[in-house]
C-alpha cells in the first residue's frame, strides 16, 4: 500500500472517532426516549476541560477523566432541567449548546495558543508488527481501541441484556414501561449522563488528539452531525460505526482535496461534510415507514409520574 | 422535600413573572461569576449594566443590536409556536447580507433612491431561499428542520468567507477579505446625530406591531398557533400543515436576511467575513424569554442586546473576557427554562407518610 494512503486512511480513523464517540452516546440517550440537542456544548466543555487538565497535570488520563467528567456534568444539567423541571427538551438542548459555547471560550481563555503534545499512540505488541496492516489497525491511541469496545458493548448492552431491553421499553413507550414499575425517570437520567460521557470524550479526543490544542468553537458542528449520524444509523450501533467513518472521510477529503489535484477554493471543499449531512438525512427521512418503525417511539416527550 | 404538583391550569401570571425572576437570577450568577473571576463586583456589575446604556451614544448602540434581535426573535416566535424548528437563522441572516451587498456592488456607480430598496428586496430574497431549503426538505422529504437549517448554517458561512476572499472583494483592497464600502445611497440613514442609530430599529418596531396583529388577529396566526399546540386539530380543521411548515420557515428567512442587510448597509458598512456575534442564535433566546410574543420579544430584545453592550464594555474597562456575554446568555435561558416549570407545577412540601 502506498505511503500517502495509508496516512490519509489513518487521518479518517482521527477523524472518525469523535463522531464515533459522541454519535454513540446520543444513540443511547435517544433510545431511552430523550433528545439531547446540546452535543456541541458538551463536546466543547469536554474538550477544554480536558486540555485544561491534560496541560496543567502533564497526564493525558487525567484530562481524558477530566472530559468525561465535564460532558456528564453538562448532561446533568440538562437531564435535571428536562426530566425533573418538564423544561422543552429541543429548548434545553439548545441552552446546553449556547452556554457551552460561552463557557467553554471563558474557560479556554488562557490556553489559546499552548500546544499539548497530544495522546501517545499505543501499539498492540506484534500485531502493530505486520506490515501496513499493523500500523493502520493496530498502532493508534487507546481511545480510538475505545471507540470500537464502546460501539460492541452498547450494541451487546441494547440487544442482549434485561437493563437494554428496559432502556429501549422507556424508549418506546414510557407510560407501559411506568406501569411496569421501571423508574422511567431514573433510566432517562442515567442515559442522558451516559450521552455526556460520551460527548465529553468525544471533546477530549478532539483538543488532546485531533487537533492537540484548543481552539474556540473547535467542535465546528461535529455534535450536529453526530446528531444527523444516529438519524443515518436508524438508531442501530452497527450502522453508526459505519456513517462516522463515511463522515470522517468526507472531511479529510476536503483537507486532502487540493493534494489530490481537485481545484476547488477551500471554503467551498469544507461546505462538504455539512452537505453531506443534509443529503444523507434526506435519503434516510424520505422513507417514513423505516423511521418510524426504527424511531424510540417517545423520543422528545416529557414525562411526568403523575400525568 | 419539595416536589412539583401539577396545577389545574397553567398560571398566567407565572407565565409573565417566569422571565423575571430568571432574569434576577441570572444577574445574581453573574455577580458570583465576576466574584469567582476576581473582579470587584461592584464595579463588574456598573461596568456590564450600567456603563453601557449611560450615555446617549450607548443608549443607541443598544438599538442597533436588539433591532436585528428583535426582528428575527418575532419572526422565530411565531415559527416556534407552529412548532417549526428554524434554528438556522444566523445562515439566513448571512445570505440575506450577500444577497444585498451583491446588489449593492452591482449598483456601485448608481446614486439612485431605488438601490436601498432593492437592496432590501434581494436580502428578504436571498434569506428566504436559504430557509426554502429546510422548508422543501421537511414537507418533501420529512427531514428535521432543526438539523438541516443548522448544517446550512456552517455552508452560510463558508460561503461568505468565500465570495469576501474572492468574487466580491474590493479591487482596490490591498486582497483584504472585504468588499468597497458602500456608498451613501446604499447605506441606512441614521435615526440621531451622535448616535449609530439606523432605520433598521424602526422596522423592528414595525414588525413587533406586525407580529402582533398576525399572531392574535388574523386566522393564518391562529392557523399556526393551533399547528404548534394540537396539530391534529390543526389537520381536522383544514390547515395544511406542509404549508405552515413553509410559512413559518419563509416568515424567518425574510426576517433574517433583512436583519443581516442592515448590518452591511447599517453599522458595518460594506461586506466582511464575519457580521454578526451570532444574532441568528441568539434571536432564539430572545423568544423564548419573550414568551415567544412580539410584545415580549422586544423587552427581550434589549435585555440581550445589553448582554452584548455589556460583554464588550467589561472586556475593555475590567479586561474581562468578552465569552462572558455568551455565558449570560446560556444562564439566561436556562433559569428561564428552570422557572417555566412554575408555570404548569406548583412546588409544594411533600407530606411526610402518615404512619398506620
Amino acid at each position: 500500500m502506498n505511503e500517502t494512503l495509508l496516512l490519509t486512511a489513518l487521518t479518517i480513523i482521527t477523524a472518525a472517532t469523535p463522531l464515533v464517540y459522541a454519535a454513540i452516546g446520543e444513540l443511547v440517550v435517544e433510545r431511552s426516549g430523550v433528545l439531547n440537542l446540546g452535543i456541541e456544548g458538551m463536546m466543547l466543555v469536554g474538550a477544554v476541560c480536558s486540555f485544561a487538565a491534560a496541560h496543567y497535570s502533564g497526564a493525558a488520563s487525567l484530562g481524558i477523566v477530566a472530559g468525561i467528567m465535564a460532558g456528564m456534568l453538562m448532561a446533568a444539567l440538562f437531564a435535571f432541567l428536562t426530566l425533573k423541571l418538564q423544561s422543552s427538551q429541543v429548548a434545553t438542548g439548545l441552552a446546553l449548546t449556547i452556554f457551552g459555547i460561552g463557557v467553554s471560550a471563558l474557560i479556554g481563555q488562557s490556553f489559546v495558543g499552548i500546544a499539548y503534545s497530544g495522546l501517545q499512540p499505543l501499539p498492540i505488541p506484534v500485531l502493530s508488527e505486520i506490515p501496513v496492516l499493523g500500523r493502520l489497525l493496530f498502532n493508534h491511541d487507546v481511545l480510538v481501541y475505545g471507540s470500537f469496545v464502546l460501539v460492541a458493548l452498547v450494541s451487546w448492552f441494547l440487544k442482549r441484556t434485561h437493563a437494554g431491553l428496559i432502556l429501549r421499553s422507556v424508549g418506546d413507550s414510557h407510560n407501559a414501561a411506568h406501569a411496569l414499575g421501571i423508574k422511567v425517570i431514573r433510566v432517562r437520567f442515567m442515559a442522558t449522563l451516559f450521552g455526556g460521557a460520551c460527548a465529553g470524550l468525544a471533546g477530549a479526543y478532539l483538543s488532546m488528539v485531533y487537533t492537540p490544542m484548543w481552539v474556540e468553537n473547535m467542535s465546528a458542528g461535529r455534535g450536529w452531525i453526530a446528531l444527523a449520524l444516529v438519524v443515518f444509523a436508524v438508531w442501530q450501533p452497527g450502522r453508526l460505526l459505519l456513517g462516522a467513518y463515511l463522515f470522517g472521510a468526507i472531511s479529510i477529503l476536503q483537507l486532502h482535496g487540493q493534494a489530490l489535484g481537485i481545484n476547488v477554493p477551500s471554503q467551498l471543499m469544507s461546505m462538504l461534510p455539512y452537505l453531506v449531512t443534509i443529503l444523507v438525512l434526506v435519503l434516510i427521512s424520505r422513507d417514513r415507514g423505516r423511521i418510524r418503525r426504527n424511531a424510540p417511539a417517545s423520543i422528545g416527550q416529557a414525562f411526568h409520574p403523575t400525568t | 422535600m419539595i416536589r412539583l404538583q401539577k396545577r389545574a391550569a397553567p398560571s398566567a401570571l407565572m407565565g409573565y413573572l417566569a422571565p423575571v425572576i430568571a432574569l434576577f437570577i441570572t444577574v445574581l450568577a453573574g455577580l458570583v461569576l465576576f466574584a469567582l473571576l476576581g473582579v470587584p463586583v461592584l464595579d463588574a456589575f456598573h461596568a456590564f449594566f450600567i456603563a453601557p446604556i449611560s450615555t446617549l451614544y450607548g443608549l443607541g448602540e443598544l438599538g442597533v443590536k436588539a433591532a436585528p434581535l428583535i426582528m428575527i426573535g418575532v419572526a422565530l416566535s411565531i415559527g416556534f409556536r407552529a412548532q417549526v424548528w428554524n434554528i438556522g437563522a444566523e445562515g439566513q441572516l448571512i445570505l440575506g447580507a450577500i444577497a444585498g451587498s451583491a446588489v449593492a456592488l452591482a449598483l456601485y456607480e448608481v446614486d439612485a433612491w431605488y438601490v436601498l430598496p432593492a437592496m432590501m428586496f434581494a436580502s428578504i430574497l436571498g434569506g428566504m431561499s436559504w430557509a426554502a431549503v429546510p422548508a422543501l426538505l421537511r414537507t418533501r422529504f420529512n427531514v428535521n428542520e432543526i438539523l438541516t437549517s443548522l448544517m446550512l448554517t456552517y455552508v452560510a458561512v463558508l460561503l461568505l468567507s468565500f465570495l469576501v476572499a474572492g468574487p466580491m472583494r474590493d479591487p482596490d483592497g490591498f486582497n483584504f477579505p472585504e468588499s468597497r464600502l458602500f456608498h451613501d445611497a446604499a447605506t441606512l440613514p441614521r435615526l440621531w446625530g451622535g448616535t449609530r442609530l439606523h432605520a433598521g430599529a424602526l422596522v423592528a418596531l414595525g414588525l413587533v406591531v406586525v407580529g402582533w396583529v398576525f399572531l392574535t388577529r388574523t386566522l393564518l396566526g391562529f392557523a399556526l398557533r393551533v399547528n404548534g399546540t394540537a396539530p391534529r386539530a390543526a389537520g381536522y380543521a383544514g390547515f395544511n400543515q406542509g404549508r405552515l411548515v413553509w410559512l413559518a420557515l419563509m416568515i424567518g428567512g425574510a426576517t433574517a436576511g433583512l436583519a443581516g442587510l442592515f448590518e452591511v448597509a447599517g453599522p458595518i458598512g460594506q461586506l466582511l467575513p464575519s457580521i454578526s456575534p451570532g444574532y441568528g442564535f441568539t434571536a432564539i433566546i430572545v423568544a423564548f424569554l419573550g414568551r415567544l410574543h412580539p410584545v415580549g420579544v422586544l423587552f427581550a430584545g434589549l435585555v440581550m442586546a445589553l448582554s452584548y453592550l455589556g460583554g464588550e464594555s467589561a472586556q475593555i474597562t475590567l479586561n474581562l473576557p468578552l465569552a462572558i456575554t455568551g455565558v449570560f446568555q446560556g444562564m439566561l435561558l436556562f433559569f428561564l427554562l428552570a422557572t417555566d416549570v412554575l408555570i404548569n407545577y406548583s412546588i409544594v412540601r411533600k407530606q411526610p407518610r402518615p404512619v398506620s
